[in-house]
């Protein structure tokens, strides 16, 4: 797209053509510390094709359900993104809490798939025209919406952080000896647990054999249900999908996840703001640093402060040395996978080691670093870690990805096991809103440090990774490429690195954060890992939402996989990189 | 050639095992040994690292960074009587910053006034609770609650042993300067600028 029609698509809704072709449907959002454009839901469609179709937002970034209890309303927001650049574009629907139901965005944007069954689920919104919409992270016959504000937790003591019980009169005692499990369980009116059986997964299996397509062979044969995972060792963790096969080709397939789910955002809305931060770690625990990036990012939008220089520096260089150990650990992973067992894991393991090592030198922990702080950072380097810095990422790790390159490229098993096998097409991998690694190995050049640069990234001269086959070989190539280029961006900012303070004001516990919403993102090395946050100017966040990149990758997971035998599966889902931590929140 | 691809990468094993022997043998040769030893330590966990790379836990272990946190405890001073002076002024802001609100304290009140003193009645860290961010000893005004170094902490009973009380989070203060020099030098200098400013500001008045 030329420069002349970017300009002129920024402006169409500015312009108001769709606020006059749409009279009444679509308002500015002018809620103070708001931005974007409300849109009444019987319009939803039409109207979000017409921004799809005509202004060119062909990616939805993130599906979000926002209960604002005493307005008595539910909000869904979506971020779209144009996968040529640019910042996002909130659109909104406003719909009575009590009957809450809005449009599905599947048939425009499939990758809304697993998002509107997740507000489904933990907000209770119904998406009419919605092909499945099934609980995603809770089990099916949970009782309630968890995420809605009224709705309670086991061991409830305050609606938010700090809790009075602890000062000044702190008498200690344990939230389960005090609420021993039962007595703090309502069920719902007529059930019985002791009574009650499981629903054998009814639902799954319906939704499962609705997907699945005829038998390609011409043969009649009998189509096989299978259950891989939870306990599994190629599923990473306890994620499970379920396949149906003939003979070993898989026909259709779909993942169950929420075995891991503690309902982080519950969590992270009773927490102060800054409480959260040592809670984003545990998303994606392989790469906590990012995951400070992207939540440090949306708040000091909302309280509109910016780190100095110093501290950008550093923030740049620790995201980056996690990219590298992630993208280490994934390749390794993917060869677990592949039957290399062990050996090429170990070998990336060294060096994320050694970075493991300077993250516990600098912000005292290895792997939970909660390092960044709104404003700046928690520390300075200690003393010698500079050094350590410069000499792997000058020295060292060019040579290890290299001899990495050497030992995994051009073995002709991997990439008999993995050309061809999973193959995503670039139209597929917008519309299934995959993100990263993921999308950027099927042809799509969609890097968040270009494609809307936070932070310093646009100082730094790097080439976006991207590969055009969309298989399992090509994210693996993909990896490789991104190594290097982080490898670039550290060496350029560690010749760099200014001398100064570190954090901007003084630090302090208790933040004030003006009432509004913000979105920050960033590029994980998973793929474009979001926070939502509402702030109504009180000491915890109203809402707080992650745009989980694991999570939403796995939306694409059943077209990469049908087609393909069932071992294929197994590297398809390595190639992805997933990690449950995030999944399932 | 099909398969030259499979011997290429089955170099590198073979010359990662290779060099485990070499680097062996170099450190037979300078008279040094090269496990159990605190150099040898250092050396394979360094950027030269070649080589084996691991380490025999738990006979051999890591040493770990100044900054490693893990469960805070409290800090005394020692008067020149030797009774300890708990730092703490139970002033609550740990309490308040932790995310997990693992920290309880009970605050003094004078019998007779009935005012808050100072220093805790009770103070407790439930450690099954903590989650090791260090928000605490980062906030607190008074350097009184300080991250820890020791990362052994398994027990057979935890409902009986991991709510751990003052007795045993109180660890005197040459414990601190001891795992955290770099840090204890820096704040017993910015305590005593602010103690010569404030003597120079009293003596100014006068």
């Amino acid at each position: 797209m030329s420069e002349q029609t970017l300009a002129s698509a920024a402006n169409v809704l500015e312009k108001g053509e769709l606020l006059s072709r749409f009279p009444g449907y679509v308002t500015r959002d002018e809620r103070n510390g708001y931005q974007g454009y409300i849109i009444k839901a019987d319009k939803l469609l039409e109207i979000v094709k017409a921004v799809r179709d005509e202004i060119g937002y062909d990616y939805l970034s993130s599906v979000t359900g926002v209960d604002y209890l005493p307005e008595d309303m539910m909000e869904v927001v979506y971020h779209a993104s144009r996968t040529i650049g640019g910042p996002p574009l909130t659109l909104k629907v406003q719909v009575p809490r009590n009957n809450a139901v809005v449009p599905s965005l599947v048939p425009l944007y499939p990758g809304a798939d697993f998002q509107e069954r997740e507000a489904w689920d933990l907000m209770g919104i119904r998406f009419e025209g919605h092909p499945d919409l099934r609980r995603i992270l809770m089990w099916e016959g949970f009782a309630s919406h968890p995420l809605r504000k009224d709705w309670k937790e086991a061991y409830f003591e305050e609606d938010g952080k700090p809790f009075k019980s602890r000062w000044p009169d702190g008498h200690v005692w344990r939230a389960e000896d005090k609420n021993p499990f039962g007595l703090n369980v309502s069920y719902p009116e007529g059930f019985n647990p002791e009574t009650w059986t499981p629903d054998k997964d009814a639902l799954l299996y319906a939704s499962l054999s609705r997907s699945q397509g005829g038998s390609e062979s011409g043969l009649r044969t009998e189509p096989v249900l299978v259950n891989m995972g939870p306990q599994h060792p190629s599923t990473h963790g306890v994620f499970r999908f379920t396949v149906i096969l003939d003979g070993e080709t898989i026909m259709a397939l779909k993942p169950v996840m929420g075995y891991l789910h503690r309902n982080h955002e519950k969590i992270g809305e009773r927490n102060t703001f800054l409480q959260n931060m040592p809670f984003t770690d545990r998303l994606d625990y392989f790469s906590s640093m990012s995951n400070n990036f992207g939540y440090a990012l949306a708040v000091e939008k909302l309280m509109g402060v910016k780190p100095p220089e110093r501290a950008e520096y550093l923030r740049v260089i620790m995201a980056e040395l996690t990219r590298i150990s992630n993208h280490l650990a994934a390749i390794g992973f993917f060869l677990n996978d592949l039957g290399a067992f062990f050996t090429p894991v170990l070998y990336g393991f060294e060096e994320r080691e050694l970075i493991l090592d300077i993250f516990e030198a600098v912000s005292g922990s290895r792997m939970m670093c909660n390092y960044f702080r709104f404003g700046g950072v928690a520390r300075d380097l200690p003393e010698g870690i500079y050094e350590k810095i410069s000499k792997l990422v000058n020295e060292r790790l060019p040579r290890k990805i290299d001899e990495l390159d050497l030992y995994l490229t051009n073995s002709e098993i991997i990439r008999g096991r993995t050309e061809g096998v999973g193959v995503l097409t670039p139209e597929q991998a917008i519309a299934y809103s995959t993100c990263g690694p993921v999308l950027r190995a099927s042809g799509v050049p969609y890097d968040l440090r270009r494609a809307d640069p936070y932070s310093i990234y646009d100082r730094f001269d790097f080439d976006v990774a991207v590969r055009y086959h969309g298989d399992a070989y090509d994210r693996y190539l993909i990896r490789m490429d991104e190594l290097r280029q982080s490898v670039r961006i550290l060496q350029q900012a560690v010749r760099d690195l200014p001398e100064g303070s570190i954090q901007e004001g003084k630090p302090q516990y208790q933040v004030r954060v003006p009432a509004g919403e913000a979105y920050g993102r960033v590029e994980g090395p998973k793929g474009e890992l979001g926070f939502y946050v509402v702030s109504n100017g009180k000491p915890n966040p109203w809402r707080y939402h992650v745009r989980a990149p694991s999570f939403i990758n796995l939306t694409a997971y059943e077209s990469m996989c049908v087609g393909n035998k069932v071992a294929d599966s197994v590297a398809i889902l390595g190639s992805i990189d997933i990690v449950l931590g995030e999944t399932d929140r | 050639m099909d398969g030259m691809g499979i011997l290429k990468g089955l170099s590198v094993t073979l010359k990662r095992f290779v060099d485990t022997y070499l680097e062996d043998l170099k450190w037979l040769m300078k008279g040094q040994k090269r496990y159990y030893t605190e150099e040898g330590i250092a050396q394979r966990r360094s950027t030269e690292a070649r080589g084996i790379f691991t380490v025999q836990y738990p006979e051999e272990k890591l040493p770990v960074p100044e900054e490693f946190r893990f469960i805070p405890f409290l800090l005394y001073d020692e008067d020149e009587n030797g009774e300890r002076q708990v730092r703490c002024t139970s002033c609550g802001i740990c309490a308040k910053v932790c995310p997990p609100q693992c920290i309880w304290i009970v605050r003094t009140s004078d019998p007779k006034t009935g005012r808050p003193v100072p220093e805790p009645a009770e103070f407790y860290i439930d450690v099954d609770i903590c989650m090791n961010c260090g928000f605490c000893s980062e906030y607190c005004p008074f350097d009184a609650i300080k991250m820890d170094h020791d990362y052994e902490l398994s027990v057979y009973n935890r409902h009986a042993k991991n709510i751990y009380n003052q007795e045993k989070l109180l660890k005197p203060v040459s414990y601190y300067a001891d795992i955290r020099p770099a840090n204890y030098q820096r704040e017993e200098q910015a305590r005593a600028e602010a103690e010569a400013a404030k003597a120079a500001r009293r003596q100014k008045a006068n």
